[in-house]
């Protein structure tokens, strides 16, 4: 009967421990991307703004917005 | 800033295919894929409304979600991306996207469906901003030259505009409280959330 008992007992720590064997199944992380406020390498970066300066790219960015999509004149 | 986006004013656009061919030119995009597209609802009737169509960059975009291999990752900006190094070609993200966004190139022999292609928001990819393999793979990077995307940029009648949300809403809020009728911005509500845009009308059979 005690071996039995041990025998049980055995077994479930067993299986309680089966899953510690388990590896990892999450997908790596994707490459690291470079931010674009960061500037682009070649000669086509617009005028007007700081390359790597945050505060300076999001300001361009919404001075071109402005100047290129809105038509303050024709709102219809 | 807030995220970027994009809106389609069908009050504006004049189905004029300037988008797409901006973005075929500034891409270099294959023969075959169209990143962007007009469509007309209801063509031929009188009333008829055109929309220009990309990948929206979805707040919680669904080819993401699906994607088995994960290749899609988001930039702060808000702009969905993918890494073609990653990605196996599946198109499960073509069925999940409710704007038909992913593109597959048709090269080679028997057909075989090559790598996704889709509008970047011109933002390129995981590669070196504004690199010669990035422009290869991705097409230009004019996020990091400052600038907007092409296709918006080059729209004559400024139906599509493409940038920072908070100014893209600002400028749209001015034209529709101008007309004094509904919006109408298709899409807006499925890619961005809002339960305003996204709701069906009231009665309508789904």
């Amino acid at each position: 009967m005690k071996r039995l008992v041990m025998l049980a007992t055995a077994l479930a720590v067993l299986t309680g421990l089966a899953a510690c064997g388990d590896k990892p199944q999450t997908l790596g992380v994707n490459k690291s991307d470079v931010a674009a406020f960061q500037g682009a390498q070649n000669r086509f970066v617009a005028p007007g703004w700081t390359p790597a300066d945050k505060k300076s790219w999001e300001q361009g960015l919404k001075a071109r917005m402005q100047n290129t999509q809105n038509e303050y004149s024709k709102t219809n | 800033m807030a995220r970027m986006k994009f809106v389609c004013d069908s009050e504006r656009c004049i189905e004029c295919n300037g988008c797409v061919t901006a973005c075929k030119n500034e891409n270099e995009v294959p023969w075959g894929v169209n990143r962007r597209r007009v469509v007309t609802l209801n063509d031929g009737i009188p009333g008829e409304k055109s929309i220009s169509v990309a990948c929206m960059h979805c707040s919680d975009a669904p080819c993401m979600a699906v994607c088995p291999v994960n290749c899609f990752y988001r930039t702060d900006e808000g702009v969905v991306l993918h890494d073609k190094d990653i990605c196996i070609g599946c198109g499960y993200c073509s069925y999940a996207c409710p704007f038909g966004a992913p593109q597959f190139p048709a090269s080679g022999t028997f057909g075989v469906r090559g790598k996704m292609d889709k509008c970047t928001f011109c933002a390129g990819g995981p590669e070196v901003n504004g690199s010669q393999a990035e422009f290869e793979k991705y097409g230009r990077n004019r996020l990091a030259e400052g600038k907007l995307p092409a296709c918006a940029e080059m729209c004559s009648t400024k139906a599509l505009l493409a940038g920072d949300g908070d100014v893209v809403a600002d400028i749209f809020r001015n034209r529709v409280v101008q007309r004094g009728k509904g919006a109408e911005v298709w899409g807006w509500g499925t890619a961005y959330g809002s339960k305003q845009a996204g709701q069906a009308p009231a009665g309508a059979k789904s």
